[in-house]
């Protein structure tokens, strides 16, 4: 198993200008800290939206693909809009899951994300493509299919509990907001 | 009372053209008609909907969300941690459930609260009527575009036509 910032970096390097939307925490420190571009939009706060927000984008720019770097504790807050992207069925929506089975960022507190497998709720509600990896390659290579696929599209990787030594995002939120609508225009 | 055809165009006529929430009998006829256009998104939770309004409007879109006022209780964290400081505006049509305590005993607290509660939290709001229509979605327009946060109308009974009058 990796850390979550390996597998943020595999991820990141497969994309170039696609919108990619990071739920609030670690996720989106590390993932600044990695690679930082205008077409990504790092959250602070508003745990469990972070696939709303992306579907909301991905509703509206069609020809693009979107993609949403999640967490199980944020899967399990909105698990609601699991339902909502499977019936909506935006063919362009890539939803990856780095799942530790902790809330890393308040101290490692258990989710319960080591009984339910979120990739199998994605799959009942009706996500087209499912897919649960742990090893680079397969990582990789699942994802690279996915972003080649119409979606939705689900890739559930199982990260271990370590977290960078990544500060705070420190962009102002409404300058992100901004910076991120001209990117994605 | 105004048609709720009448209102929908009224709302598109300011600019907005992304909607999506979750429903309310005050707000039934509306959605209705939003249906009927083919521009409503349906979320299953409010915070969900206010988020997705502000992908919509990264994407480029005028969002506005429907909720009843139950709804900005489930909404307003991310309300006021992801719109509000990110500046990612929307409309909020929020219907106003417990009005003066007439209403059924789980509407009643928040009824009594709902400008209070947008209040507190400086989310700009005006009430509806129909004397005061054309200016109130002028209002919020304006303030949409100025202030770049949620805007909410809250709509009573009785202004818009619903399915069940």
């Amino acid at each position: 198993m990796q850390s979550r910032a390996r597998v943020i970096a595999a991820v990141l390097e497969q994309l170039t200008d696609q919108p990619v939307i990071i739920c609030n925490g670690f996720p989106s420190r590390e993932a600044h800290k990695i690679a930082d571009r205008a077409t990504h939009f790092y959250m602070i706060g508003s745990m469990g939206v972070a696939a709303a927000i992306g579907l909301g984008v991905a509703l509206n720019k069609p020809n693009k693909k979107v993609i949403v770097l999640d967490g199980d504790g944020n899967v399990l807050m909105g698990m609601g809009t699991l339902a909502t992207v499977a019936a909506l069925k935006p063919k362009n929506f890539v939803h990856v899951v780095l799942d530790n089975e902790v809330y890393g960022t308040t101290g490692n507190q258990p989710t319960i994300s080591n009984v339910v497998r979120l990739e199998q709720v994605a799959k009942a509600a009706g996500y087209v493509n499912v897919e649960r990896a742990i090893e680079r390659e397969d990582i990789v290579y699942e994802f690279k299919d996915m972003l080649k696929k119409d979606g939705p599209s689900m890739l559930l990787v199982k990260v271990t509990e370590q977290a960078e030594d990544a500060g705070r995002v420190m962009i102002e939120p409404s300058d992100m907001t901004q910076r991120f609508k001209k990117a994605i225009e | 009372m105004i048609e709720s055809d009448v209102f929908v165009q009224a709302l598109q006529d300011v600019g907005f053209d992304f909607f999506t929430g979750v429903p309310d009998s005050i707000l039934g006829g509306i959605i209705e008609t939003l249906m009927e256009r083919r521009l409503y998104t349906p979320a299953v939770r409010e915070d969900e909907a206010v988020a997705m309004a502000a992908g919509a409007y990264m994407a480029g879109k005028v969002p506005a969300v429907l909720m009843q006022n139950s709804g900005v209780g489930t909404s307003l964290n991310a309300i006021i941690s992801l719109n509000v400081i990110y500046k990612q505006p929307c409309l909020l049509l929020i219907s106003w459930r417990g009005f003066q305590g007439k209403d059924a005993p789980e509407h009643l607290v928040m009824g009594e609260n709902m400008t209070q509660v947008l209040d507190s939290v400086h989310i700009p709001h005006r009430t509806l009527s129909e004397q005061t229509l054309v200016d109130d979605l002028r209002w919020t327009a304006q303030t949409f575009m100025k202030e770049r946060v949620p805007v909410a109308l809250l709509l009573k009974k009785g202004i818009v036509k619903s399915l069940h009058p």
